[in-house]
């Protein structure tokens, strides 16, 4: 090896940092600027230091309900995340062999990834459209008069926005699966099986401990995608908004540092999100390289 | 025997099959529906199944008449293709450099974690908020503007930084360079560092290394990392939006565009065709690496 760094080394480390101040240095303006004192505009300079403008979020006044767009986003991060790491954990072990139309649900899976979002979102809002439609005109002879006369709508945060936000998710589980897999020691299960196990105890047992972290990489990664998610809800979500939503509405009218506290707010859910994950992935890790091996210690 | 295969086949399907049925649901027969949708009519209010072209004819209106001047749908094509590749070139120069420095340049383990993370941070964040982080350093009273104007650079501030196509490319380039660097990071850590050092010794210069044994072998990164930032700014109507002061006409701001109308088989027949000229970019380069052995 040649000794020392070279000098491209202290040119691409600056251009390095210059990414980094670039990635940053706008999102720490507006952390900055949300707490901007109450006389204070949207730029700098600070008038003043306060809390007005997150008080101001939690009261309601002046913005949309933001707290009950908070807690929808919440919400539906919540399941997404959940549906993610269930649905592409059980998929990631399928692909594992070849089966009959592995190759039509990994493309379906890519296209999903990268179909623009607009068209996605529009498809399902025109799917629950049609839907709709049905239901109103042939609930009636089915004799569900009142049924068919009360519908409204099927779109909801938890039917057509669920399922738009999981078109976008769950490629990305899918492909972290396959990454795990792709560097996953496949004599541990011959072993595991050799000794008796069952397929579910060696999955339970087995498998599921060693890839346990990056599973939560792919919980993290359902959450914040549907916790940031827009593009795909703007048509599909049904009569109340997501957060992003509300954000990129107010976007237009805003003209005071509230947005900037809101700013503030969901990137600290984000971050919180991002830390625990990352911290438990760590002590995951930890225990494993403690208890490399549980020879002697027995399976159930 | 048999029986166990059976079972063993079920226990596959078990376990694909609630995903396949997702994206069955909500990908595949919505796409079936933008296409069916785009060939209906519709008046002030709803949408009428009957076949039409209507909604192609009048996205097309005065392309024929009006030529060699362009018409609306192909300037705005253009306008977007412009955009697109403006966001490709930055994102593909920031994203290799940096992967570049990640790959062959930090040689802890450690480090490099730490490093990645620090750029995979912000894209866990919103988007949106980071598109409105710009409007206090590049508004009319901004620190930019600001800046300039007390070192005496400019008199007036420049209008053109916030709400504008500066201000669209901007953004995009600082949403999406992520997509860029793992793709090609990915690729680059799998380079076996004896190929460079053999070039080292072959006698080849950093650039020789760089063009003829790096670049060709990080091509299925740069490739993966050029599908997915073309597509993202292909049918990208929020950053245009919000960057664009909601001025900018692009191809994926149409389709909102005539959604807001409620023209339901208009939006489709729009995204129908976006969906044909997307696709065809990717083909074209797909046609340059096998996605799945790249995982």
């Amino acid at each position: 090896m040649r000794e020392g760094r070279p000098k491209s080394f202290y040119f691409l480390a600056a251009f390095f940092i210059a990414y980094v101040v670039f990635l940053y240095g706008p999102m720490i303006a507006i952390f900055i600027l949300s707490f901007q004192g109450p006389e204070g505009g949207l730029t700098f300079p600070m008038n003043g230091v306060s809390l007005v403008w997150f008080q101001k979020l939690f009261s309601g006044a002046g913005v949309v309900d933001i707290g009950s767009a908070f807690m929808r986003s919440l919400k539906l991060g919540i399941v997404v995340m959940i549906v993610t790491v269930v649905l592409s954990v059980a998929a990631g072990m399928a692909f594992r062999k070849r089966f009959a139309g592995s190759g039509f649900l990994f493309y379906t899976a890519i296209a999903s990834l990268i179909v623009p979002s607009i068209v996605t979102s529009l498809g399902i809002a025109l799917e629950f459209r049609v839907f709709d439609d049905l239901v109103k005109k042939h609930a009636g002879d089915l004799g569900f008069q009142t049924f068919a006369d009360e519908w409204t709508t099927g779109m909801g945060l938890f039917t057509s926005g669920l399922g738009a936000h999981l078109t976008w998710t769950l490629p990305f589980g899918l492909l972290i699966m396959f990454a795990i897999f792709n560097r996953f020691d496949h004599r541990l299960e011959e072993a595991a099986r050799d000794l008796g196990a069952t397929p579910w105890q060696t999955f339970r047992h087995v498998v599921l401990p060693i890839i346990l972290p990056s599973v939560i990489g792919i919980g993290l990664f359902g959450f914040t995608l549907s916790w940031d998610e827009l593009a795909r809800s703007s048509q599909a979500i049904g009569p109340v908004n997501t957060l992003p939503l509300e954000l990129q509405g107010l976007t237009t009218t805003v003209t005071k540092p509230d947005i900037y506290a809101l700013g503030t707010l969901t990137t600290a859910v984000s971050f919180l999100v991002i830390f625990a994950a990352l911290f438990a992935i760590q002590a995951l890790q930890r225990r494993q390289a403690r208890h490399g091996s549980d020879a002697g210690k027995g399976m159930v | 025997m048999a029986l166990k295969l059976e079972s063993s086949k079920l226990v596959t399907w078990l376990q694909a099959g609630p995903m396949l049925l997702v994206f069955v649901v909500f990908f595949i027969v919505p796409l079936a529906f933008v296409i069916m949708v785009s060939f209906w009519d519709y008046n002030e209010y709803e949408m009428i199944p009957a076949f039409t072209t209507r909604g192609y004819y009048e996205t097309f209106e005065g392309c024929v008449e009006k030529w060699p001047e362009l018409c609306t749908i192909l300037r705005t094509y253009l306008k977007t293709l412009k955009l697109c590749f403006l966001v490709w070139l930055f994102t593909l120069v920031i994203g290799f450099t940096v992967a570049y420095f990640l790959a062959f340049h930090i040689k802890s383990k450690t480090w490099q974690i730490v490093l990645s993370l620090i750029c995979t941070i912000p894209f866990w964040t919103s988007n949106v908020i980071r598109m409105i982080a710009w409007i206090p350093l590049l508004g009319r009273n901004g620190l930019v503007n600001t800046t300039l104007i007390n070192a005496k650079i400019i008199d007036k501030p420049l209008d053109w930084l916030l709400f504008s196509e500066f201000a669209v490319v901007l953004a995009l380039v600082h949403l999406f360079t992520f997509f860029m660097v793992v793709p090609i990071f990915n690729s680059m850590i799998r380079i076996d560092k004896r190929l460079i050092e053999a070039a080292y010794d072959a006698g080849a210069t950093g650039w020789q290394t760089l063009w003829n044994v790096i670049i060709p072998l990080a091509k299925p990164g740069i490739v993966i990392g050029s599908i997915f930032v073309i597509t993202i700014v292909m049918g990208d109507f929020v950053t245009i939006g919000v960057m664009g002061g909601q001025q900018i006409a692009a191809a994926g701001k149409i389709i909102e565009v005539r959604l807001n109308a409620l023209q339901f088989p208009a939006a489709a027949a729009n995204a129908v065709i976006l969906l044909g000229i997307t696709f065809l970019i990717i083909v074209m380069l797909a046609r340059l690496v096998d996605v799945r052995k790249e995982l």
